[in-house]
């Protein structure tokens, strides 16, 4: 029991962010307002997605929430603790940019990597491993490589990885930004699946308007200097999605508005 | 057929460095020979021919010939090489096998002791900032300290507790070696990128883990090469230690009463054994390289 929860039974948010600010050199000429007065609150069960230019901050704030960074004013929440405990407790799995897999380990020996970290035994180790690789539709590739592997099995490799100790949270950093568009429409499309099926927390960072429309229940739109959000538009569509649904007028309608968002950003 | 697809690494090495290796090796002989005729040229006058009326072939074949050259001839250095091997038990101070089994024994305490000492010293420096401030300065001094200065000190230092034979060599082969392991390492250990080391953090992994992990795996790569220089510094290391000691046995000593007698023919018999020795020490360790890494590609 933690202050958070004590006071009523509802769960914690899953992320509670309040006027967040992160200043880098702040002391120099040219102090850098990497992030400015930032609200986010995301509920349990939410797919969340950060959406901007570069530099607009949405990397760093999925980093302040992943306890990579420090706020240097304001406060940030983590299902109810700070990120620093969040991160101990192991609350959320990371899903970087690039895969990041060990050459020198198999793909089963990676996606086991974080069970050994948290000290499960060899054998709960083992099957949970080979579970997620299933998950992900890679069984068949346990004692393989990874560079034997394409990107977008890698990238499949590092969220059976991310999910292997089932976090409550999962937070992706442009997971698919360096894949091909056919590989990444067919990934969405899976990571979709799987948020229907397992209502997991997930708070995605793309540059793309396809994905996250495609793909969020919310879409914060965040602006450059200073890093900011400037809104934040809840998706009409309904959960059950496909990839189809991208020429229906609703998917149009709604993309349009993201990116009508993102153009007012840039101006101000 | 069979053979080309079963060969292993040293042979497709072979096969594929056969041709140049062959072409340097007959160009070494060629210079070789004419430089024992070119250096044995006035003894061999002097002291062989100086009452005969001699021809150009007569001070060919008598320069590749005398049993003290300032050069010897390859020929004399393998049949040398080949009779104290085969000509005397191997407990004979006369064969060379034994000497060199001395030496290696040597050789590669250090180098274990010297391995174990860099592993150490470089994951101290990656893991403490005052550390790699303090340390590798010292470290970078005490290798332009000549090990021929150093040897003594230690043989006088060690001896006064006792410690004779292996132990004085092996300390000073390992001063020669923990260096390049080092210094590798410290970068090896260095090595992960940014995102593999925040990956250990958002699992609350402790920094042990991260070097059992992370860290060490990924610094293999750096450890080989090293461990090959290393192992070559060590012999070194070990047989210039057997020439103040007085040592008894090992190529060392073998090379300084060879020195001693003026038996060239010894010293280059030595000489040869001792690169053999390093040849064999070095391919061991790409061996292990291969074993151990084949499963990498990229980094």
């Amino acid at each position: 029991m933690n202050a958070a929860t004590a006071s009523d039974d509802t769960p914690p948010l899953a992320v509670d962010v309040r006027k967040a600010s992160l200043v880098y050199n702040p002391h120099s000429d040219a102090p850098v307002h990497a992030l400015s007065a930032v609200d986010l609150a995301i509920e349990p069960g939410e797919f969340v997605s950060l959406i901007g230019p570069s530099g607009c901050g949405k990397t760093t704030l999925l980093r302040v929430i992943a306890d990579l960074e420090h706020i240097t004013g304001g406060s940030a929440l983590v299902n109810g603790v700070s990120p620093r405990e969040a991160r101990l407790a192991r609350a959320y799995g990371y899903v970087f940019q690039a895969p990041g897999l060990f050459p020198w380990r198999t793909v089963l020996g990676n996606v086991k990597l974080p069970l050994q970290i948290h000290g499960r035994s060899a054998r709960e180790c083992e099957s949970i491993a080979r579970e997620q690789l299933q998950r992900v539709g890679l069984t068949g590739f346990e004692s393989k490589y990874p560079w034997q592997l394409s990107g977008g099995m890698q990238q499949r490799v590092s969220i059976a990885r991310a999910l292997s100790f089932e976090p409550r949270i999962l937070m992706m950093d442009e997971p698919f930004g360096a894949l091909d568009e056919i590989t990444r429409d067919r990934l969405n499309e899976q990571l979709q699946q799987m948020w229907q099926r397992e209502r997991r927390t997930v708070v995605f960072v793309t540059h793309s308007i396809a994905e996250a429309v495609y793909l969020s229940t919310r879409i914060v739109i965040m602006s450059p200097r200073p890093g900011r959000i400037v809104k934040v538009i809840a998706s009409p569509l309904s959960d059950a999605r496909t990839l189809d649904m991208r020429d229906s007028s609703e998917f149009v309608q709604l993309a349009h508005e993201v990116r009508e968002a993102l153009a007012h950003g840039h101006d101000a | 057929m069979d053979m080309t697809l079963k060969r292993g690494p040293v042979a497709a090495a072979l096969g594929r460095q056969g041709a140049p290796i062959a072409v340097v090796l007959v160009l070494i002989g060629l210079v070789w020979y004419g430089l024992a005729v070119a250096l044995n040229a006035q003894g061999a006058i002097e002291r062989n021919l100086a009452d005969l009326q001699w021809t150009w072939q007569d001070l060919v074949a008598t320069t590749w010939a005398m049993e003290r050259p300032v050069l010897p001839a390859p020929h004399q250095v393998a049949i040398d090489l080949w009779g104290s091997i085969t000509g005397w038990p191997l407990n004979s101070p006369r064969n060379l096998l034994l000497h060199t089994v001395v030496t290696a024994e040597s050789t590669l305490a250090g180098f274990v002791m010297g391995t174990l000492l860099g592993l150490l010293l470089s994951i101290a420096i990656v893991h403490s900032r005052t550390l790699d401030r303090a340390l590798l300065p010292w470290i970078v001094a005490s290798q332009s300290v000549p090990v021929l200065a150093i040897a003594p000190i230690v043989l006088v230092i060690l001896g006064s507790f006792g410690l004779s034979g292996v132990a004085p060599k092996a300390v000073i082969a390992m001063y020669l070696c923990f260096f390049p392991v080092t210094v590798a390492m410290v970068q090896g250990l260095r090595s992960p990128q940014i995102i593999e080391t925040e990956m250990l953090h958002t699992y609350a992994a402790s920094s042990w883990q991260a070097l059992w992990m992370l860290r060490l795996p990924a610094s293999l790569p750096f450890l080989f090469p090293a461990l090959r220089v290393g192992v070559a510094a060590s012999l070194v290391g070990a047989m210039v230690a057997e020439l103040p000691t007085g040592a008894q046995a090992g190529l060392g000593a073998r090379l300084l009463t060879g020195s001693y007698y003026g038996q060239t023919i010894q010293i280059w018999s030595a000489l040869v054994m001792s690169a053999l020795l390093g040849l064999v020490l070095t391919a061991a360790m790409a061996g292990l390289e291969h074993l151990v890494l084949r499963s990498r590609r990229q980094a």
